[in-house]
């Protein structure tokens, strides 16, 4: 039996009955366009059908379960969080250690780097402040943008957003896919590099050990436009086994930082060299389509994944070094820290029990979050109540 | 010209001319922010319309074969639209003038209801939308253009629309200054010390934010001048974008004998060309046997890759689906057969037939229109896959020639039997940007027997269609063969004659014989477009 803490949902949304939910049951079958008068009535159904995953989607004119007793035309999508979706998969021709669902902690760097740089692009760049980043439950991330003003954007706005911040772009016929432009860096991936740097060392150098081999190393001078460039760096490795990857990258910068000097024609195709293979192995890669739809369905927080068992829990951005995806709670642990409690069978006092258990900590994450948003409300209110004064 | 026609025409214009709002057009460029509401007659609503038509045919065929924005793009374009009923586009100044003459207020006139007209015509579907939005998008950049450094008229120009716009403050700017620099295309501190720029929600500048050409901060851009026509762009495809959204809804109510609408919808077929959704198969049912060969054959170069990359990896992602999918319901695949295709394939890899049927058998009954709203979804043109949509990590879609880097490109063409003197020619034209021209030469040096195709290539359909017709001698198709009207490659006559030999309406508009002069009020679309 799979259960969820929907607690959030009553405090974080005004228009909670025109909230479309969607519900996967056994054997996956697909319900969508559910909606709920309150939380009581969520719960009963929750408890009635046991999804095992529930998605929320967005705040339509209507309620979403009389959709059709509505024309069609008039049934629209109104709000909705910005959100953005990262999925390890997207990385598989950059990491080598894993690839398609699997995750480990050589690789689980990506996202803490992804966690860091966009978040702070959505709040320095944008100007954003609800952001709720939650664990996927296994290989990826998402992010919940929950102001006001996140919540109208157009489709058009939203799918500008995600663009704005997608640097690594190309299909299977791309082989390198950043290209920076014109001899200056946009502030924005000057800030992103920054966290690259810090971060380069030791994911992409020690963990992935990217130049590490023959084909690695085809690999990232592929990334490199000056041919006469990449014959000098084989020149300076020699025979490729026998060199770490912390050498040929060192060597790497070393060329293309005198070539500044020493090589106008090298400089000016190379200018950006490092930053782009650095970039093209580590900066977040999106999936624009999630954050475009405003009628878009994203697995809601708190959900249990059917195939690992963990939790879909809160992040918390300012700590995410300290985030270990392998440390989450499942659910059977969760019962079974439960368990141990033993004693009264009271459900109200079981409700507030997760602050016993592991959860206590994501739990912490979320209500933070929580307060936030609400202060935003309490001013508004104050603000019409003052408005109704004057008159 | 007889008696009665003199008189009509006497009538028609005086009508026009009749009442003459001194606050109306005092620009040539305007916004279209308010419906008109005079009464034109029947003839002049579909003259209109057509006239209107033909400048944005001009306008999205020079977008095709120039890059935007460059000089040959400019010249091309005001010599296209010379050619047409509107040329007073092209001598377009925004200043405002104390006196409009007569004939500048009743052009200006007919600028403002032949767009009307139009919206009405194209609001119906998404794709005719984004159509629609998109050429008048660029036809009001390039009068915009016009307009040049005159920053008074142009601040003129807005203030009358309401759109106020004030530079930043040089302390502002000064703090900013590398930062303004870093994220303006190709400029440098020097140029951010003599530019004003203008501080605007980032929301009013969504296109400078989605290619990140512009300084964001806590969610304000900062656009430099010369990029002011950008946000004005934006604001206007988002009004127009709403209008057609608004308009789209009110159609169905609209209390409407059957003068108008008819008119309407063909107008939009006409001139926007086969769309591949309705196609009747092809003679003889296309099996998913037939597949491999066809695609050997008679497929794009991108609907040949995503079928490689389908067999090779036994899967295919979203996009892919999406882009093949409709390409093969196109083609003539019923829906069993597609099932049984991707089934078939699908399973050979890591999915088992129970997870096909769980995760992907939905989306292909849904292209088919089986499922959700039910709506019939047309395969995507070659300006949808080139211009949207771009294949990201892992993706074999797209438009190969847009897409591939060009040595992986050269390489696979020559693998292909294409000969060295042969890709040269296409990668020139990918090159150039002319991705179209590229796929066309592709088609001509691949096709047996060979020939030299007359007609432009805008629809990976359209090519299986032109490549089946080559192969099999034009005689299993159920047409007529096509008798282009003249060997030269311009968008509009050849698009006519595509049409003509597909026995579809006619290209040319004829005023039915015998109509009467009806008096038309407008008001019926003020009603209509005026709904908010």
């Amino acid at each position: 039996m799979y259960c969820k803490d929907i607690m959030y949902i009553s405090v974080s949304k005004n228009y909670f009955t025109h909230r479309e939910f969607s519900f996967t049951l056994k054997d996956d079958i697909y319900l969508r366009y559910q909606s709920f008068s309150d939380q009581q009535d969520m719960e009963k159904e929750i408890q009635k059908r046991c999804p095992y995953k529930i998605d929320i989607g967005a705040v339509f004119t209507h309620r979403p379960k009389d959709h059709k007793t509505v024309k069609a035309a008039a049934f629209q999508a109104q709000e909705k969080e910005l959100v953005f979706d990262i999925d390890m998969t997207d990385y598989d021709d950059v990491r080598n250690c894993c690839s398609g669902a699997d995750i480990c902690p050589k690789c689980w760097p990506l996202m803490i780097i992804a966690v860091k740089i966009i978040d702070t692009a959505l709040r320095e760049d944008f100007g954003f402040e609800h952001l709720l980043w939650v664990y996927s439950g296994r290989r990826g991330i998402h992010c919940w943008v929950c102001d006001e003003q996140a919540r109208k954007l157009s489709p058009n706005a939203r799918s500008a957003v995600a663009e704005y911040l997608s640097v690594v772009k190309g299909g299977e016929n791309q082989t390198k896919k950043v290209n920076l432009y014109d001899h200056s860096i946009h502030p924005s991936i000057q800030r992103a590099m920054k966290v690259v740097k810090t971060c380069f060392q030791d994911y992409a150098v020690k963990k992935q050990d990217f130049m590490g081999d023959e084909e690695r190393l085809d690999k990232v001078l592929g990334l490199i436009p000056d041919e006469s460039l990449r014959k000098h760096l084989r020149e300076d490795y020699g025979e490729a086994d026998s060199e770490t990857s912390s050498f040929k990258w060192q060597a790497l910068k070393q060329r293309v930082e005198d070539a500044k000097t020493l090589n106008k024609q090298e400089w000016k195709k190379s200018w950006a060299a490092v930053e782009e293979i650095m970039l093209q192995y580590t900066y977040p890669r999106l999936d624009v389509n999630v954050s475009k739809g405003v009628n878009h369905l994203l697995k809601s927080p708190f959900c249990v994944h059917p195939k690992t068992g963990r939790v879909c829990v809160p992040m918390d951005p300012d700590n995410i070094e300290n985030f270990d995806p392998f440390q989450v709670p499942t659910l059977s642990q969760l019962c079974e820290e439960l368990n141990q409690m033993g004693g009264t069978e009271d459900e109200k006092k079981r409700l507030k029990d997760y602050k016993k258990t592991s959860l206590k900590e994501p739990m912490q994450v979320f209500e933070d979050f929580l307060q936030k948003l609400e202060k935003t409300w309490k001013g508004k209110k104050l603000e019409q109540s003052d408005m109704k004064r004057e008159f | 010209m007889d008696f009665n026609k003199n008189n009509k025409k006497e009538r028609a214009k005086s009508k026009v001319n009749g009442r003459r709002d001194s606050d109306r057009y005092q620009h040539n460029l305007q916004f279209y922010s308010v419906p008109p509401t005079d009464n034109i007659s029947l003839q002049d609503f579909e003259e209109y319309a057509v006239e209107r038509l033909k400048v944005l045919k001009a306008v999205e065929s020079v977008g095709v074969k120039f890059v935007k924005g460059t000089k040959d793009y400019y010249e091309a374009l005001e010599k296209e639209l010379k050619n047409t009923a509107m040329k007073f586009i092209t001598k377009s100044v925004i200043k405002k003038e104390k006196d409009t003459t007569d004939t500048e207020y009743n052009d200006r006139k007919k600028d403002h209801i032949s767009h009307f007209i139009l919206r009405l015509a194209y609001c119906r579907s998404e794709e005719l939308r984004r159509w629609f939005i998109a050429q008048e998008m660029d036809l009001f950049r390039y009068r915009f253009g016009l307009a040049g450094n005159d920053s008074n008229s142009i601040k003129d120009f807005l203030d009358t629309n309401n759109l106020n716009y004030t530079p930043i403050p040089d302390e502002e700017k000064e703090n900013l200054r590398t930062e303004l620099a870093d994220s303006t295309y190709e400029k440098t501190t020097t140029f951010v010390e003599v530019t004003d720029y203008f501080k605007v929600p980032f929301t009013e500048a969504v296109d400078l934010v989605r290619s990140r050409k512009v300084y964001l901060s806590k969610g304000y851009a900062y656009v430099p001048r010369n990029e002011l026509v950008s946000i004005i762009l934006g604001v206007f495809r988002s009004n127009l974008s709403h209008s057609l959204a608004v308009t789209s809804r009110a159609l169905p109510h609209l209390e409407e004998d059957d003068r108008l609408l008819p008119m309407l919808s063909s107008l939009s077929k006409r001139y926007l060309g086969q769309d591949y959704s309705n196609r009747k198969p092809t003679a003889g049912q296309i099996t998913a046997d037939m597949i491999d060969l066809l695609s050997k054959e008679s497929f794009p170069l991108c609907m040949q890759q995503l079928h490689q990359g389908l067999r090779q990896n036994h899967h295919m992602k979203h996009g892919g689906r999406m882009q093949y999918g409709l390409f093969l319901k196109g083609i003539g695949l019923s829906l069993e057969e597609a099932m049984k295709f991707w089934r078939q394939e699908f399973t050979k890899g890591q999915t088992d037939p129970d997870k096909f049927d769980k995760q992907y058998a939905y989306g292909i009954r849904h292209n088919y229109g089986k499922e959700g709203k039910r709506a019939n979804y047309t395969p995507y043109s070659c300006m949808k896959i080139i211009m949207s949509n771009a294949p990201g990590q892992g993706d074999t879609h797209g438009c190969p020639f847009r897409h591939t880097d060009a040595d992986l490109l050269r390489q696979r063409l020559q693998a292909m039997a294409i000969s060295k003197e042969e890709t040269d020619q296409i990668m020139d034209s990918v090159k150039g940007g002319h991705y179209q021209v590229a796929c066309l030469k592709y088609f001509q040096f691949s096709q047996k027997p060979k020939i030299e195709p007359t007609w432009a290539l805008n629809h990976p359909n359209q090519y299986f269609e032109e490549s089946r017709r080559v192969r099999t001698g034009g005689h299993t198709s159920s047409q007529p063969k096509a008798t282009p009207h003249s060997a030269s490659l311009t968008q509009s006559s050849t698009q006519s004659s595509t049409q003509q030999s597909q026995g579809s309406t006619q290209a040319t508009v004829q005023p039915e014989d015998g109509f009467d002069e009806l008096s038309l009020s407008m008001e019926e679309m003020v009603a209509m477009d005026g709904m908010q």
